[in-house]
């Protein structure tokens, strides 16, 4: 039952050891965000791959949200750097497929960043809510499926 | 450099996308799945009940139950026979944040028999009920979402078994400082025999050049002096001075140290490293502060050793002194330059200086330009112990720093006084002191070079967590003390390396250990060793090797951290960590999106307040309503209570005594036996 009012889907991907402490903090202390932001943590933001970020759009998931450790990162000085290229090699993707790359995002998020998180997570909440629902990107353009 | 647009290989973004081909698994078929009420905490949000029914009816899933605590005693027992009655090949615990709880569940399954890495833990209460608290409804239906997720990725997780490796019983500390030399002590009381190696030709580094210790009142030179003497005495301490680390190879448990002492060359077996090399004072630059331009300025360490070596009167290159500048954070706290952060223990080791000049000397006037006075815990007492005796206490700021300057052969400050409506004070002094921070040793890139341990922005080493593994660094069986870390006074280096000495028994102290096998591994079939993930790789851990005829990549399991920073880069997919694989992944973002059919009786519940009883619990736990609607007019027992409304006694007594805190409910007295408190509503 879709309502009147589009509530996007927002994928986290946040570090085990740094950011999910940050988001967990935000549920302890009742700061809401909106409920259609699901989180997978993984080691290190330097590790997720642009085909995780592609398939989330193919699934319906209207922006990707990388909650990195920044300088903070315990395994890679050069964390961020790497990090990013991620997001360089997944918005080239995302162009030849008529996605808007503005529908991926990357913040330092620290242990006790509760508050930084939700405010990210409004923002990027209100970008999306301008592009609109990621359906009509993808169906626009009908790219080959993964795999 | 980025590792992924650096390709000379003309590698199209199709290649990123190709599927992970090897490593098929059979799926798990028969999986357990336990959603946590937490005695409300998940559940007075999260309809768990109604969730446990829907997820029953997935594929593969042949237990649903919604349990009180899954991390009570009893319902651990429930599913160790839960896992041998139904066979279940995987199980998935959907309540806290797994950092709570990962290693409870991990060992129910050890205890039945199953694979403690095909567990799965869903975390519905901090990253669901709790944040979501406002919104019930959306909460189900993503806790829904939530535990999808992890039931598919616990279809694709593995049987693991943790890597088990032998330990020599010996310890290299690097540092023969306060930190490490207290640590080796430990260490070999412990039964490690401890290589103490020091570049320096003299034990003791920053404290044995100390004189009077604050607090103490001992003089640092004493101080070392007598540990040295203890050290010599244990014989499993070996000690090597004016030696140099050339080089480390190795893994935990086994690392081997290239050690030279003037022409000898050492290899020493060590299980485990402590880092304790210590810091550098800042050094001003010429013109900061006057330094260098005028004779007059110097540094904290300088001062001291002018009080030191003074008697009777405090002279300065043939000129008395008699009024003393102390210029506070100098090289710290640079909002815009390197130094962001506070030294900690510069402001307690000025005053205290500026004390034994009053206890040596009489009439010395002294002048403290700070920004914060920082003399956290005991160390008050020296501030206070200075304003009694007369020091003035001038506040500046970063952004109008005090001005020394050279007039008619006088050393003249300009300050504007922050406590004071910003008003310029011009006043000469005999003697400058710069009170300077800590910085990272000069050398500290190539001990971080060769043991590959991180630094911080801060270019000090860096922990895996500050609060969680403040001595454990990324790098396994390399652990770091004292002032290397970030600065610290002598006590926090002491208390550090001895934890950081410790934490190196608990790993040596068996002769084996187990490695967790969250790891890196290669597709054989796929890889076409292109060096790009050994390029990545900041720990050494990926080397080729021939393998039915070409070459491939071979991941060091002990020396790799599974952070996964070599997976992006490879051009064929065909690297990738153990338990984050694109099957576990991918498949958790199916689950998100499964749509839920979530009945909304919730709503309901909201206006149902019993009998009339003008309670407002809408923002309070469902179950304070069942407790309300129960109570009514009467007095009732906690087991009277817990028989009622068939919740257990203890989570009752939890909520009783909150609601009691909030006024909602009072005690009415003991029953007739006298054995429990009666309850009624609060009128």
């Amino acid at each position: 039952m879709e309502t009147q009012e589009f509530k996007p889907r927002i994928l986290v991907f946040s570090t085990d050891k740094i950011s999910d402490p940050g988001i967990d903090q935000a549920g302890l202390r009742k700061i809401h965000y909106s409920p259609s932001v699901y989180t997978i943590s993984i080691p290190c933001s330097s590790g997720i791959k642009p085909r995780w970020i592609l398939h989330a759009f193919e699934q319906g998931f209207d922006g990707v949200f990388i909650a990195a450790d920044g300088t903070e990162c315990s395994y890679s000085s050069k964390c961020s750097e790497h990090t990013n290229s991620i997001i360089v090699e997944a918005q080239k993707i995302m162009k030849e497929r008529n996605i808007n790359t503005k529908r991926i995002r990357m913040a330092a998020i620290c242990s006790v960043c509760a508050e930084p998180f939700v405010n990210h997570i409004s923002t990027f909440s209100k970008i999306l809510q301008d592009l609109g629902s990621i359906k009509n990107e993808i169906a626009e353009h009908k790219a080959p499926s993964l795999s | 450099m980025s590792p992924l647009n650096d390709d000379k290989d003309s590698i199209t973004s199709s290649f990123y996308l190709t599927k992970q081909t090897s490593f098929r698994i059979a799926m798990k078929q028969r999986i357990g799945v336990y959603i946590c009420h937490c005695g409300g905490n998940i559940s007075d949000y999260v309809d768990v009940e109604q969730l446990s029914k829907l997820i029953a009816n997935e594929d593969n899933v042949v237990i649903s139950k919604d349990v009180m605590f899954a991390c009570s005693d009893s319902t651990q027992k429930d599913m160790v026979q839960d896992i041998n009655d139904q066979k279940l090949d995987a199980i998935v615990v959907a309540s806290c944040t797994p950092k709570l709880h990962t290693h409870t569940f991990r060992n129910v399954a050890i205890r039945a028999g199953l694979n403690p890495y095909n567990y799965t833990q869903v975390n519905v209460r901090e990253q669901c009920s709790w944040a979501h608290s406002d919104k019930p409804m959306d909460a189900t239906i993503k806790a829904y979402g939530l535990i999808r997720a992890g039931i598919n990725r616990v279809k694709y997780s593995e049987a693991l078994e943790n890597i088990e490796i032998t330990a020599q019983k010996a310890v290299g500390v690097i540092g023969a400082g306060i930190s490490g030399m207290r640590a080796a002590v430990d260490l070999a009381r412990m039964g490690n025999h401890v290589y103490l190696i020091e570049k320096e030709a003299n034990v003791g580094g920053r404290v044995a050049e100390s004189g009077k210790l604050f607090m103490t009142g001992e003089n640092g030179k004493d101080v070392i002096d007598r540990l040295y003497k203890r050290i010599k005495e244990i014989p499993e301490i070996t000690v090597f001075t004016n030696a140099n680390l050339d080089k480390v190879s190795g893994s935990i448990g086994d690392f081997t140290l290239e050690v030279s002492v003037k022409d000898e060359a050492l290899k020493l077996n060590v299980g485990a490293v402590l880092v304790t090399t210590g810091f550098d004072f800042y050094q001003p630059k010429e013109g900061e502060y006057g330094y260098k331009l005028s004779d007059n300025v110097i540094t904290l360490q300088q001062f001291n050793k002018l009080i030191e070596t003074s008697n009777d009167k405090l002279v300065y290159n043939g000129n008395a002194i008699k009024s003393v500048a102390y210029i506070y954070c100098v090289g710290s706290r640079q909002s815009k330059g390197e130094n962001k952060y506070c030294s900690r223990q510069c402001c307690s080791a000025a005053i205290h200086s500026s004390l034994n000049v009053h206890e040596k000397f009489s009439g010395v006037k002294a002048f403290h330009l700070y920004r914060d006075i920082r003399t956290y815990g005991k160390q008050e007492l020296l501030y206070t112990e200075s304003s009694r005796k007369g020091d003035i206490y001038i506040k500046y700021e970063e952004k109008e720093p005090p001005a020394v300057e050279v007039k008619n052969n006088k050393t003249v400050i300009t300050v504007k006084d922050y406590l004071t409506y910003k008003k310029e004070l011009s006043f000469d002094v005999d003697l400058v002191v710069l009170v300077t921070g800590m910085v990272p040793r000069s050398d500290s890139n190539d001990i971080s070079s060769k043991l590959k341990i991180p630094t911080g922005s801060d270019r000090f080493f860096n922990e895996i967590h500050p609060k969680l593994k403040p001595v454990e660094t990324v790098i396994k069986g390399v652990y770091i003390g004292g002032t290397c870390q970030g600065p610290k006074n002598i006590t926090e280096s002491v208390q550090s390396s001895l934890a950081a000495a410790s934490k190196i028994n608990t790993i040596l102290r068996k002769g084996t250990l187990e490695l967790e096998p969250i790891v890196a591994r290669v597709n054989a079939e796929t890889c076409l060793w292109c060096e790009k993930c050994a390029a990545v790789c900041e720990y050494d851990a990926i080397k080729p090797i021939e393998s039915n005829g070409k070459m491939i990549a071979q991941v060091n399991t002990s020396t790799c951290v599974g952070c996964g920073i070599c997976g992006p880069v490879c051009p064929s997919n065909s690297i990738e960590i153990v338990q984050f694989t694109d099957n576990e992944i991918e498949s958790m973002i199916d689950g998100f999106m499964e749509k839920a059919e979530i009945n909304t009786k919730q709503d309901s519940q909201e206006n149902e307040i019993s009998s009339g009883k003008q309670i407002k619990l809408n923002g309070f736990p469902k179950i304070w309503r069942e407790i309300a609607s129960a109570l009514d007019d009467k007095t009732l027992t906690i087991p009277q209570l817990s028989e009622q409304l068939g919740v257990e006694s203890n989570v009752l007594t939890w909520h009783l005594m909150t609601m009691n805190r909030y006024g909602v409910v009072e005690p009415a007295g003991l029953d007739e036996d006298e054995a429990y408190y009666m309850y009624k509503l609060k009128k």
